[in-house]
């Protein structure tokens, strides 16, 4: 296969449609760093990359490119990285081929990039191998000891203690160290978690142990503790690896953002920035569809501006000289220079920024499933261990008080019975249950395009009974869309003149009507319409003063052409498809559904009316929804907040759970814990079905590591129990659980 | 049991081999792309296409 067929978009096994080669790009210039070696990288995001056919077509493709030398696709994350000698080739360049190609590409900044690295999990990895890699060594000498009782010399049995011990010694205390951390940043708050009894456990067993093989004894429990660390590090890989997934994909969404904006330098020239670089008294150039990096004032021209990210407004609103804009907000129709008067930092997201703190530590007080666990496991095990080493100490005596001929069983076997408690109900099944459970919900949720933030969110979610849901964007596409019917030539004869602008209310209407042609000599008068000959489109003052106001609340268009009446074009803001569903669905379920909207009360009772939803409230501020949903705590309901624009953000952060769309503003998906990826919003209703199940599944295995701890303990205390039973017990029970914990995909599948 | 002598040694030289690859793998970075590793083995290079 020497060509191949470019003309062709996306995917080449249809595993993922060709994304809109024309769609705006932000310019990657400012994201290109110089290597090492001299070369300029960039590294890049790719969407639609699926198989090994899409590797090759990108691969090769870029390599293409005079001066490309380095092109390679991470399959898994997405990322792709290309380095060229500096000046052979423009950064823009690269994201055009791809674009050429039909996948989407967005930059990363390099400072975003460079933090990538899993550092974390590498360790736990390198932790886990070093674990098991002595669990199984170990095992090998413990089972001849085992199998040899009885024939086994005192000798050899020894010498196989003593091995293990040189094995078991330094891989233990290397390999918990994460426990170790843990327990003493607790101790230090002075709080006790699951990782106190599991540092106790590691150094008690170790130390008994090797008494133990000093006076050539019989039980030495090396391979014990090895295994239990080996399995607590499955536990906490899991763990890790389903947070540090969350926060790439979040991460990848951000870059799909990612700002860049035109700097005016003191010689004229215009350079490409990032968003961050931006110092206050810059003079930034908006062109039409950018959205506004940070605030500012207009300096020179005149448009429309879409603000619903802020507000939840459809209108858009017209701006001039002087005008001012806040970061977010997007600019319709002309090209504006304007003056920055903050740093991105310090734009009006960063007041945002504190109510969302504010609304965090209130989510804070949240106690996870496993905590609670831990809170009752802790006392209980310790006081066990301690009477079972009270009792074997000092009940013989007390027993010939009482005139049974006893005899004093001594330190050392009171002190290993007392380790063994600690060692069999060592949390193992309880350091498993909840994270294999909440691994295996959210990748499933992620196979469904619902990114799951944290394994709290799905415990959290599974509690919701009041759903609060936003409006513009959210509940809606965000998007207007004609419902006045027109006869067809009235309709192509407006979408002529409408083709020249980027007006959301004009876009709607050219959609409607299909391709054609432009006027060519259309003006596009910003804030009033559009002009061509002797037809205007645009407001009814600019296009058709002499009609009445039809003072309904929607958003509409007057088009005015020769001495014909004026025809007026209504929009309304579509409904998301599956929008009326999602709220049945939700009542289905026993969450009461309410919808809070900054637009006007027309357009959020229409909205209201078609979904189905009966208690709305509109023109509230952000504040107002905050308060909005303190009522409902206070009113002991558990409020799943559901919202994308940064009026949304504080609320979202407050709510006992959130979610948003993948469109939202970065701040409202950073204070979400869900993000639906597509533009469903059926997938929030399977959402919650999961983090449902995943609850019951993980009280299920709590449950299960209850009773065998309560079947364990005392068989420990009484003295029964052998290294070969510990062995057994533990690895049974973390296998029984974690098997529970995959029966949650299995279910999952048949429904 | 004098066989023993060299059988331990040997086992456990053997698995620290084996402990050994992994970090070396897991430091050469094999682990960061596992479904482009899983595909990359389809992608036939052109001095490899039969005449």
């Amino acid at each position: 296969m020497a060509a191949l067929t470019l003309a062709e978009g996306g995917c080449p096994s249809g595993l993922a449609p060709a994304e809109d080669r024309d769609a705006r790009r932000a310019d990657p210039a400012a994201f290109v760093r110089r290597d090492a070696g001299g070369r300029d990288t960039l590294e890049l995001l790719i969407q639609g990359a699926k198989c090994a056919a899409c590797i090759r077509k990108i691969e090769s493709g870029l390599l293409a490119l005079p001066g490309v030398s380095d092109a390679r696709l991470n399959l898994s994350t997405a990322r792709l990285r290309v380095a060229w000698s500096p000046g052979a080739v423009a950064p823009a360049a690269i994201t055009d081929a791809l674009a050429r190609m039909g996948y989407g590409a967005s930059a990363f900044d390099p400072a975003a990039a460079a933090r990538q690295v899993d550092e974390e999990g590498r360790k736990l990895l390198r932790y886990l191998a070093v674990a098991g890699f002595a669990a199984m060594n170990i095992m090998m000498f413990s089972v001849p000891v085992w199998s040899g009782d009885g024939e086994m010399g005192q000798g050899t049995r020894t010498l196989l203690h003593w091995i293990s011990a040189l094995i078991a010694i330094p891989a233990a205390l290397y390999a918990a160290q994460p426990f170790f951390r843990s327990a003493w940043t607790a101790l230090r708050a002075r709080r006790a978690n699951m990782d106190v009894p599991i540092s106790l456990a590691v150094f008690l067993t170790l130390g008994i142990s090797i008494a133990e093989t000093l006076q050539q004894g019989e039980h030495a429990y090396f391979d014990g503790i090895t295994m239990l660390l080996f399995f607590l590090l499955i536990g906490r890989y899991l763990d890790h690896r389903l947070r540090e997934q969350a926060r790439t994909a979040a991460r990848d969404l951000l870059a799909l953002q990612s700002v860049t904006a035109s700097r005016i330098g003191p010689d004229g020239h215009v350079v490409a920035i990032g968003a961050g670089d931006i110092m206050v008294g810059d003079r930034l150039i908006l062109a039409s569809g950018d959205r506004a990096p940070v605030d500012g004032v207009v300096e020179q021209g005149v448009s429309d501006l879409d603000r619903s990210m802020l507000t939840g407004e459809t209108l858009p609103q017209s701006v001039r000289a002087g005008g001012v804009i806040h970061a977010g907000v997007i600019n319709l129709s002309q090209r504006l220079i304007i003056r920055a008067s903050a740093r991105a930092q310090d734009s009006s997201v960063a007041e945002l920024a504190r109510l969302i703190e504010a609304g965090e530590q209130g989510r804070a007080r949240f106690v996870r499933l496993a905590e609670k666990a831990a809170a009752l496991y802790v006392p209980v095990v310790h006081s066990l261990a301690l009477a079972t080493f009270v009792g074997w100490m000092f009940g013989p005596a007390l027993l010939r008080l009482a005139g049974l001929e006893i005899a004093d069983v001594g330190l050392r076997i009171a002190l290993m019975n007392a380790v063994a408690v600690l060692i069999i109900t060592c949390p193992c099944a309880l350091g498993l249950a909840v994270p294999a459970v909440q691994v295996v919900a959210t990748g499933r949720l992620f196979k469904r395009g619902v990114l799951v933030k944290s394994g709290d969110a799905l415990e959290r979610l599974a509690q919701v009974d009041v759903a609060v849901f936003d409006k513009t964007g959210t509940l809606t596409l965000g998007k207007p869309r004609l419902v006045s019917t027109v006869a067809p030539d009235v309709l192509r004869a407006a979408a002529s003149l409408a083709r020249v602008s980027r007006h959301p209310l004009s876009r709607a209407l050219v959609e409607v009507a299909g391709p054609g042609v432009a006027t060519s000599d259309a003006r596009e008068i910003p804030g009033e319409g559009i002009e061509a000959g002797g037809m205007r489109i645009g407001r009814r003052t600019f296009a058709a003063p002499q009609c009445a106001d039809a003072n309904d609340g929607a958003a509409e268009l007057w088009f005015a052409s020769g001495d014909a009446p004026p025809v007026r074009f209504a929009f309304a803001d579509a409904l998301r498809a599956d929008a009326a569903q999602t709220i049945a669905a939700l009542r289905q379920r026993g969450i009461a559904v309410e919808l809070i909207s900054g637009d006007r009360p027309v357009a959020v009772e229409a909205a209201a009316r078609e979904a189905g939803i009966a208690h709305w409230v509109a023109s509230a501020s952000p504040s107002d929804k905050t308060a909005r949903l303190a009522a409902l705590r206070a009113a002991g309901k558990k409020v799943l907040m559901v919202g994308d624009g940064l009026n949304d953000a504080a609320p979202l952060a407050a709510a006992h759970a959130s979610a948003s769309p993948g469109t939202a503003l970065e701040a409202s998906q950073a204070a979400s814990d869900l993000v639906l990826q597509g533009a469903a919003l059926m997938p929030l209703v399977e959402a919650i079905d999961v983090a449902k199940m995943a609850r019951e599944r993980a009280l299920e295995n709590l449950r299960f590591s209850a009773l065998y701890n309560v079947i364990a303990a005392p068989l420990a205390a009484a003295g029964f129990l052998t290294p070969l039973i510990a062995a057994l017990a533990m690895s049974g029970s973390s296998l029984v659980v974690t098997l529970n914990a995959l029966r949650l995909q299995l279910n999952w599948g048949r429904s | 049991m004098n066989i023993m002598i060299v059988l331990i040694p040997a086992a456990l030289f053997l698995a620290a081999l084996g402990l050994c690859a992994f970090f070396w793998s897991l430091r050469a970075g094999q682990y960061e792309d596992l479904d482009g590793a899983a595909h990359r083995i389809l992608i036939t290079d052109e001095e490899d296409t039969p005449i």
